[in-house]
């Protein structure tokens, strides 16, 4: 796929800008999300190619303002919507009532 | 996809990941105890420090070099170090003529079982697209200055190869045993963005 994420030789991107002594984890949900790739993953709902892809299918504009552990929130709700073993209407109902739950 | 967008825009992301984690728990796809045990293994036991006992052996033993450089994979190994995102290897030595560093520009290709999880900038976009045309600009804002006459070599991860660099060993570590040696190994050095300093 020849889409946005192929970044090799593009301009413009800006300064690296690394980060001195960077935590492995920079929030708890993303430790989570890391998790739960490996946890779904190991449990065969997909394989590595098929993770890759579904960040790849991401929008353009998106992929590039989200950060890392974002892109695999992304595709971890994708694959494992499209592989029916869960359903948006299910994960949208309960992000509301865990916003809800929250305020 | 355009309904995705629209619905990252109302949504924090804590609370979808928080979401997800409850669906696919009710729905017995996913294990809490199980996330918090690998959390744990990649936060606090696989990393760099692995990669630099690698390194310090194979300053240390010139047949384990030898054997690291020709399969990377079996020498890596014979530590125990394999597994997920490590399954092949390719070890390249940084000499005086030759700088190499790493680089996976589609995605996040890292060698984990030797180096752990990657840090932020070589999965970003600005290290991602600029280490291929401009090596020795990216290596300076990590502040190493790669001479003129040494060849900069980069090397494009991907799905099926991983890569590590074997840093130079530093002036002043004579009869410094493997384990003094693997204290100075950095895990820049062995991405190519840094080198080994000697010690002070």
């Amino acid at each position: 796929m020849n889409g946005v994420h192929d970044l090799g030789g593009m301009h413009g991107m800006g300064p690296v800008n690394p980060e001195a002594n960077e935590p492995v984890f920079h929030d708890e949900w993303e430790r989570r999300v890391f998790a739960m790739f490996v946890a779904t993953f190991a449990g065969g709902n997909f394989n590595v190619d098929m993770f890759r892809h579904a960040i790849e299918r991401m929008g353009p504009a998106h992929y590039l303002e989200s950060s890392y552990y974002e892109h695999w929130l992304a595709a971890i709700e994708t694959l494992m919507t499209e592989n029916g073993s869960i359903t948006r209407e299910e994960l949208t109902a309960r992000q509301a009532e865990l916003a809800k739950g929250a305020a | 996809m355009a309904s995705e967008r629209h619905s990252l825009s109302l949504t924090d992301v804590g609370l979808r990941v928080k979401a997800l984690e409850s669906v696919l728990t009710e729905k017995g796809l996913i294990e809490p105890d199980a996330l918090e045990a690998l959390i744990d293994t990649y936060e606090h036991k696989i990393g760099p420090r692995n990669g630099a006992k690698v390194v310090a052996k194979a300053w240390s033993d010139p047949a384990y070099k030898e054997r690291l450089l020709k399969d990377g994979s079996a020498a890596i190994l014979e530590f125990g170090f394999s597994g997920v995102q490590g399954e092949d290897m390719v070890v390249v030595e940084n000499t005086a003529g030759v700088h190499n560093v790493l680089v996976c520009t589609l995605c996040s290709c890292y060698p984990w079982p030797t180096l752990g999880l990657p840090p932020i900038w070589y999965k970003a976009a600005p290290y991602r697209s600029r280490v291929v045309i401009d090596p020795r600009g990216v290596l300076e804002e990590f502040g190493l200055n790669v001479s003129d006459d040494v060849e900069v070599r980069v090397w494009d991860s991907n799905a099926e190869l991983r890569y590590m660099v074997l840093p130079e060993r530093p002036d002043g570590t004579d009869g410094m045993s493997e384990d003094q040696l693997a204290e100075l190994v950095t895990r820049d050095s062995m991405v190519g963005v840094a080198k080994v300093a000697a010690p002070n």
